[in-house]
């Protein structure tokens, strides 16, 4: 066996990652961008404002498509873990989504106000785990 | 779906890395096939067939 053959698979996936990991860098610089810059660095500039929204928007469609990239670079039984995973954490943001939002309209938690990172934080959480327990589940 | 991957390996002297290796997959998705706890694709079945140069219905057997 060559040691060309020997590591492709792992080669391949490690390159997935590394791509994947570059965009949500870059994704997360430009967000932060968005987020601080106005106030923080240019004073509320509408045209800077816009070129950081149009940044923002290039870098999370980069992130997407690094995303699909790297499962592509997945082997079946990687692409199976995640597409579990990625069902699981579908059904908990919605199921949670709506609970959540109906929770706010009722006044169920009084003056706490919903937000999307919120949201973001659950969906995060549910997919690491969902992943973890898949990748155990076939070990 | 039970498998004779295990055996054929051995027979070869290889470990899981080595078959992972040659059907370019995980040594993951090697030990849950070994295991019965994945069923191969039909392409990833013929590459293992083509590999061991045996017939898939000599590898894999149907359970039902």
């Amino acid at each position: 066996m060559t040691n060309q053959s020997k590591s492709t698979y792992a080669q391949q996936e490690f390159k997935g990652n590394k791509n994947l990991a570059l965009y949500t860098t870059i994704w997360l610089i430009s967000t932060a961008l968005l987020a601080f810059g106005p106030k923080l660095i240019w004073d509320f500039s509408i045209a800077l404002t816009v070129v950081a929204i149009v940044l923002n928007i290039i870098a999370g469609g980069l992130l997407i498509l690094a995303n699909v990239k790297y499962v592509k670079c997945l082997d079946e039984l990687g692409r199976k873990v995640f597409l579990e995973s990625a069902t699981i954490t579908l059904g908990v943001l919605m199921v949670f989504g709506v609970a959540y939002e109906l929770i706010f309209v009722t006044g169920a938690i009084g003056e706490f106000e919903p937000r999307i990172s919120h949201l973001y934080f659950v969906m995060g959480i549910t997919f690491i785990v969902s992943t973890f327990l898949g990748h155990r589940k076939y070990r | 779906m039970k498998n004779r991957l295990k055996v054929l390996r051995a027979e070869k002297d290889w470990t899981q890395a080595d078959l992972a290796d040659h059907l370019e997959v995980s040594r993951q998705t090697i030990n849950a096939l070994e295991k019965g706890k994945f069923d191969p694709s039909l392409p990833l079945a013929f590459k293992i067939s083509r590999l061991f140069e045996q017939p898939i219905e000599t590898i894999f057997e149907d359970e039902y």
